[in-house]
């Protein structure tokens, strides 16, 4: 079973610590294409989250079957037959959006995240670890991607939740938030230049956080001495 | 009994690796069958929903009672529609007459590729609607043909080859009568030329496009169309 500091621990690092989309920046290519306004980014994130979370769990599940030389290979394949399941179902369920994200969906098979968490926790931890491992690290990467998203869309056309209608319905139009009203536009945060100039400033900041934590840290080390 | 020589061990090993990975692949597999099989129908509805809803942007919905899936034709290839391959051409009835079609259209001198169009046209060669299927043109400058960024391409609807004139088929900016937003004047260009191109098109083959479909060919199309769907 997991005690209590080791699920917070997994936690710290999934959203902190060694989040995907700020430290260790992996699986940036999704990232950056998508993000240009919140419910892209949103949708992207969970669908990322939830493939992670299944082929976490289901790697380790097996991980004891898997010889160590071919494990890559089954990863590999787990990832692409859960991505695929999800591609469908977005197929069948949620067309406009599917349309919408298009390709990016089949490309979460290759985003690095999902087979660094597989190689690198799921086939050494137990499947409840892993599970808890691969939500974290998605839900940080989510986090990331809708603050991404969020940036931009306010930046570049001066709304939020705009495209809300692709998932709910024409009724759902009436919640896309008009932030800025008779907004211009600002094309560069909506082209990717926009996606990395904001990316580079949200890690500034959390680099900027964590300066100010060590800082502080350090000081009360110094005082107590 | 001799102990297995290396290359025995190294085939044993092969093998059950082999092994495990094809168990592994066995096992995706019919997952991804089944999942295909549970979906599939929900796919092709759902598909066939974003088709009707395109055409029903350009044919209003009072033109036609016909199923309009159901009822196209394909057009060869023609320089005027801009296709280089057959494209659909679907056939609105009301009360068994043809009221309007609607065809798809390519615009080839946009900004960045071809912009793919679909022109509702009624029997009397007005535009019932245009609506661009897909175009690469610049986010943010382009890409106000597009309906979901503006209303420009609602201006095509009631226009017709001679109204306005036809050398009146062209932006603003060219002493036409359509109206471009300025710093985007080519891809506006691009596909009030298409549109107009289109009209010119259907104006010249408007008998052949009408003439009923011989009933014998209409039934290998609905079969084809059934053939399709299974």
């Amino acid at each position: 079973m997991i005690t209590a500091s080791e699920f917070k621990n997994l936690f710290q690092n999934g959203l902190d610590k060694q989040n995907a989309g700020l430290v260790q920046l992996l699986g940036l290519c999704p990232l950056l294409a998508i993000s240009n306004t919140l419910v892209n980014a949103l949708a992207l994130g969970l669908a990322t989250m939830l493939v992670m979370v299944f082929s976490s769990g289901a790697v380790s599940s097996v991980r004891n079957f898997v010889p160590h030389e071919i494990r890559i290979p089954v990863f590999v394949l787990i990832i692409a037959a859960l991505v695929t399941v999800i591609d469908l179902f977005m197929h069948a369920y949620v067309h406009r959006l599917y349309l919408v994200l298009g390709i990016f969906i089949p490309l979460i098979t290759t985003n690095c995240i999902v087979l660094a968490r597989a190689d690198a926790f799921a086939s050494k931890n137990h499947p409840l670890h892993s599970v808890i491992d691969a939500f974290a690290m998605g839900l940080g990467l989510t986090m990331v991607l809708v603050v991404l998203g969020g940036l931009r869309e306010l930046a570049g056309q001066g709304t939020l939740l705009s495209g809300l209608d692709l998932v709910f319905g024409e009724t759902a139009k009436q919640f896309v938030l008009h932030v800025l009203p008779n907004y211009q536009g600002f094309l560069l945060a909506i082209l990717p230049p926009g996606a990395f100039i904001a990316l580079g400033l949200l890690i500034a900041a959390h680099n900027w956080n964590k300066a100010r934590a060590d800082q502080r840290a350090h000081t009360a080390l110094l005082a107590t001495a | 009994m001799t102990p297995p020589t290396l290359i025995q061990v190294a085939m044993r090993n092969a093998l059950r690796t082999g092994m495990i990975l094809f168990a592994f692949a066995t096992i995706a597999t019919s997952l991804l069958v089944f999942t295909f099989n549970r979906t599939q129908p929900y796919i092709e509805r759902s598909q066939q929903a974003a088709k009707l809803a395109l055409l029903n942007q350009v044919l209003p919905h009072a033109l036609y009672d016909n199923d309009l899936l159901d009822s196209h034709r394909v057009l060869a290839p023609d320089s005027r529609l801009g296709t280089r391959r057959p494209s659909t051409l679907w056939i609105a009835r009301r009360n068994q007459a043809v009221t309007a079609v609607a065809l798809e259209a390519i615009a080839p001198d946009g900004y960045s590729g071809d912009i793919q169009l679909l022109i509702g046209i009624d029997i009397h060669g007005r535009l019932t609607g245009v609506r661009v299927t897909e175009h690469r043109e610049t986010p943010g400058l382009g890409d106000y043909i597009d309906r979901s960024k503006s209303p420009w391409i609602e201006q095509f609807a009631g226009k017709s080859i001679r109204l306005p004139a036809p050398q009146l088929w062209k932006v603003t900016k060219d002493g036409g009568a359509f109206d471009a937003r300025a710093g985007a004047t080519i891809t506006p260009r691009a596909v009030v030329k298409a549109v107009g191109a289109a009209l010119d098109y259907f104006a010249s083959n408007r008998e052949a496009i009408l003439a009923p479909i011989p009933a014998n060919k209409a039934a290998i199309a609905k079969e084809n169309a059934n053939d399709h769907r299974q």
